[in-house]
């Protein structure tokens, strides 16, 4: 059989390292020249009590060409326990007593393909999945075109180490390798690479190798010769990409190493101050780990510490950031406001998350957008930039650097759950390819005669950074006089201020890409979506024929995005929350009709739910 | 250098009468004696009355918002410990909205010279208790008094692992200026806490060792090496008693010529005594019904603590270059060669 694309869905306990297992499929397949995306989906808890319906965690990844997003269903589907096979045979039913599978709320499809570990289906097990009957597969109502394929996984991996001298502990860890062995077999990946690739991924614990290798291998090999009744699944190579060296990334990792190359390329050291927040530790903890290229990180005392370290490291001359989702950016917001009157380069990510308050920590949702543009006190522009792809994540981190340093201003950088800890392939650059990066410095000339409220002839003000003698100056987040740079109460000037720290934002617009539109720019139908949606939006344009604006620059808009607007016949705003972009737009393009589909279920859009809505408008 | 080279063109806007200016002045002379050039120091605040120091020195300046100036002090420092940092800040400032900043930048011993103004009184909000006000004050915000216990900030110190705490007198100029010059010289959070007078809304609020005619019986001045004498005719001395049932230690007041008069020994790691000197008379300023106490022990002012302790700033800034050292990558080219990578 061979297909474009094959969405798998590897589901299992917390523990049995569903991640790690998903993450090496991903990376391998993308070696092999496949498109990836990949969307990994865990519990809040760290363990929750093992073998139940809370404790089951996803990772999902669609692998092929033409992929634009992990996709809605799964076709292949790992379940490591049978509350693994009930979550994804409920969805998000999988609590309600008596439910049985339906496609609509099922995470596979109806002639998928679903792989269990059938030593884990005990009667202890199935009690603690909360089935009611010995029979899971009846009591799920799975239909026939569902191919069931029984594994005795764990009796299995303990023949395969029998004579390894591990502990049963260490043994039951390794189900998940021959799990993948047989995945492996069933895509048709040469398992030399995946050993090789293993190999590597165990480097640094080389006891591990050996038995890892030993269960991958016996997996492969037991989907091979043995009684597997399946077809293989061949999968069309890629189409061609870009000629480069490409890895596989993660939307948080790629925001940290965007800021790293940034630093680099403006010659400035960078700075992060932050505090842990799920889910955007992961930026702290990447450049935490980069010491060796000069990263200075501040785990602070709270949020608030966090933007405050790194608005004290940006006025003494940093590149500074500070990352956090959106209950620490209402932390911050105080903060972001006195870089915002101080007029300080400063970077903010913000990893959105289910809100408000504490809300869903792990899962992913678009509904920081106004928080992000007009979340402070006071009439307080800022530049807000969104991230739409895990990749991407490196090249508007950069940009919002870029930004921030050449026009002395905060940036907001809006990615999510989504984009954070789903990946995709990466073409690595060479710093050189990258835009060059030109901090706001102050003339020489000024020596003696500098002030923080003079600037050059974009508005934007000249920066002193201590140390340089002659050009003391007292930085506030009092306003300032427009002309001498210290304390004004005056009326006129309060809203000259005002006026020109708008502008300020407003010229970033000359120096950014005009917007594109994607799909057929012919069709009298417009999508409009903002960061994480993009792959949904596109297979979704792609499937109606239409076309597609995906912004990446919020704030502020591009020149043209007016103009695409007002061009179409029918204008449908698609986002993750209940219309902010639509009301912004609303805003900044005025007597426009605009269409709304919106999704507050706190996970990324399905395709085919969108198609039906359009088509049905 | 001369104070000269460290005062700003700005009108210097505290009210008439009020602490500040003193403690303005002997900043710029002690900024004077310390001899760092203007260019190379950053005073940061947060809000209140003390926080708009910096717009009055010469130096490079952040006055930012209310209680975050020790966040935004250590982002300075530690990001350019090259750099001379003063954090001007208050008893609201520094104990209320930024208490947690306060007691963090001291745990991690960042190299600060942070000075507290304490005027027990919300002076720039117009008069409202603050954690520094004694039990039952009354206030605009406390018209019946206050029913909570204040802060003793010297023990708020010693408690976050403070390596050096002073306490000074806005009308005593020698003393604020030795105490900074000593707070400079100091690797580590210092803290001086500047006893000062809010003419318009806390009047005499340390009138009881403030006053010239009292001061020297109601104040002693420590100094490391010297003996714990005090009093108008250098006349009586400080010794510990240890209740034998208890064991609890307390300082007693004996004759300057007594054998067991102490020696300031500020360096010593132990904070046990530390602390008994600065606790000396605070029961005057920590509940109104005591302001007349019958205690004869004097308030310890000049450098009570100052211990060596590795710094923050020091430390993760070394941590960085022991890294670079061992490590291959030091440039973005180079760390995306240690990526799992391929051609396509």
């Amino acid at each position: 059989m061979e297909r474009d694309n094959i969405v798998v869905r590897f589901c299992g306990d917390s523990g049995d390292g569903m991640q790690l297992t998903g993450g090496l499929f991903s990376s391998l397949s993308a070696i092999l020249g496949n498109e990836i995306s990949t969307l990994p989906d865990f519990p809040a808890e760290i363990r929750a009590p093992q073998g139940t319906l809370g404790g089951v965690s996803g990772f999902q990844v669609n692998v092929g060409k033409g992929v634009f997003t992990p996709g809605d269903k799964a076709d292949v589907i790992v379940a490591m326990n049978a509350a693994a096979l009930k979550v994804c045979a409920l969805g998000s039913k999988f609590n309600r007593q008596g439910a049985t599978y339906n496609e609509a709320d099922a995470l596979f499809k109806s002639n998928a393909v679903v792989i269990v570990d059938t030593d884990s289906f005990t009667d202890a097990d199935l009690k603690k999945a909360l089935y009611t009957s010995d029979n899971p597969f009846t009591e799920l109502g799975l239909p026939e075109s569902v191919q069931v394929v029984p594994v005795a996984l764990t009796n299995l991996t303990k023949e395969a180490l029998k004579d390894s001298g591990m502990d049963n502990k260490a043994v039951l860890k390794s189900r998940n390798m021959f799990a993948l062995g047989v995945v492996c077999w069933l895509f048709d990946r040469p398992i030399d690479k995946a050993i090789h690739f293993l190999e590597g991924k165990f480097a640094k614990k080389p006891a591990l190798i050996a038995p890892n290798v030993k269960v991958l291998t016996d997996g492969y090999n037991y989907g091979q010769n043995l009684a597997l009744s399946i077809n293989q699944i061949r999968l069309t190579p890629a189409t061609e990409q870009e000629h480069g060296t490409y890895t596989s990334i993660a939307g948080n990792k790629a925001t940290a190493w965007g800021l790293i190359a940034a630093a680099e390329r403006a010659g400035k050291r960078l700075f992060l101050g932050s505090y842990p927040i799920t889910p955007a530790t992961d930026i702290m903890h990447e450049l935490a780990a980069r010491k060796d290229m000069n990263v200075m990180v501040v785990q602070a005392e709270d949020e608030i510490a966090g933007v405050c370290t790194a608005i004290g490291a940006s006025f003494a001359g940093d590149l500074a950031c500070t990352s956090t989702s959106g209950p620490g950016l209402s932390l911050k917001s105080e903060g972001i406001g006195l870089a915002v009157m101080a007029e300080l380069p400063l970077v903010v990510i913000d990893v959105q998350r289910g809100g408000p308050s504490t809300g869903l920590p792990t899962k992913t949702e678009q509904t920081d957008l106004m928080q992000a543009i007009y979340g402070r006190n006071g009439e307080c522009p800022l530049v807000v930039l969104a991230a739409s792809t895990p990749a991407n994540c490196f090249n508007f981190a950069y940009e919002a650097c870029k930004i921030a340093l050449e026009n002395m201003t905060p940036v907001i950088l809006m990615t999510d759950t989504y984009l954070a800890n789903g990946s995709s392939l990466w073409r690595i650059p060479q710093l050189a390819e990258l835009p060059a990066i030109k901090p706001q410095g102050v003339p020489e000339q000024l020596k003696g005669k500098y002030n923080p409220a003079l600037r050059d002839e974009n508005g934007v003000r000249y920066n002193a950074i201590p140390g340089m003698e002659g050009f003391q100056y007292r930085n506030i987040g009092l306003e300032r006089d427009s002309e001498k740079g210290s304390i004004s109460t005056n009326p006129e000037n309060h809203q000259k201020m005002i006026l020109a720290r708008q502008a300020k934002v407003d010229q970033v617009a000359d120096r950014i890409p005009e917007a594109q539109v994607w799909g057929n720019a012919e069709s009298d139908t417009l999508l409009v979506g903002f960061g994480s949606t993009e792959g949904h939006l596109k297979a979704t344009a792609k499937q109606l024929d239409c076309a597609l604006l995906q912004l990446n620059y919020i704030c502020p808009l591009q020149r043209n995005v007016g103009d695409i607007i007002r061009s179409y016949k029918r204008v449908i705003v698609c986002e993750l929350n209940s219309g902010q972009l639509a009301a912004y737009l609303r805003s900044q393009v005025p007597n426009v009709t605009l269409l709304q589909y919106n999704q507050m279920t706190a996970q990324p859009f399905q395709v085919e739910e969108i198609v039906e809505y359009i088509k049905g408008l | 250098m001369t104070p000269q080279d460290y005062k700003s063109d700005q009108y210097v806007r505290f009210c008439p009468g009020c602490g500040d200016h003193a403690i303005c002045a002997a900043l710029q002379k002690a900024m004077a004696q310390i001899g760092v050039p203007p260019h190379q120091i950053a005073v940061i605040s947060g809000i209140g009355c003390s926080s708009r120091m910096p717009h009055y020195l010469n130096t490079y300046g952040f006055n930012t918002i209310h209680g975050r100036g020790g966040a935004v002090a250590t982002g300075v420092k530690t990001s350019h410990p090259e750099l001379t940092v003063w954090q001007m800040s208050g008893d609201g400032d520094c104990l209320a909205i930024g208490g947690n900043h306060f007691i963090h930048e001291i745990r991690r011993n960042v190299d600060l010279n942070i000075c507290m103004f304490n005027n027990r009184i919300y002076g720039l909000t117009k008069g409202q208790y603050s954690p520094t006000s004694p039990k039952g004050f009354v206030s605009k915000s406390s018209p019946f008094g206050t029913v909570e216990r204040p802060f003793i900030p010297a023990q708020l110190v010693l408690g976050a692992g403070g390596t050096f705490f002073a306490r000074t007198l806005d009308v005593d100029m020698p003393t604020t200026v030795d105490c900074m010059v000593q707070a400079h010289a100091h690797k580590g959070a210092s803290v001086i806490e500047c006893l000062v007078n809010c003419v318009i809304f806390n009047n005499g609020t340390h009138e009881w060792i403030a006053n010239r005619e009292q001061r020297a019986e109601h104040s002693i001045i420590l100094k490391h090496g010297e003996k714990m004498i005090f009093g108008a005719n250098q006349d009586k001395g400080l010794a510990v008693e240890i209740d034998p049932q208890t064991f609890v230690p307390k300082m007693i007041v004996v004759p300057a010529d007594d054998p067991r008069v102490l020696v300031h020994d500020a360096h010593q790691q132990d904070p046990t005594l530390h602390r008994l000197l600065a606790l000396m008379g605070q029961e005057r300023f920590t509940d109104v019904a005591d302001a007349n106490a019958e205690s004869n022990l004097p308030v310890a002012l000049g450098v009570i603590r100052s211990v060596e302790a590795e710094t923050y700033d020091e430390a993760v800034n070394r941590q960085i270059s022991d890294v670079r050292a061992k490590s291959k990558a030091h440039t973005f080219d180079e760390l995306t060669q240690t990526l799992e990578r391929w051609e396509m």
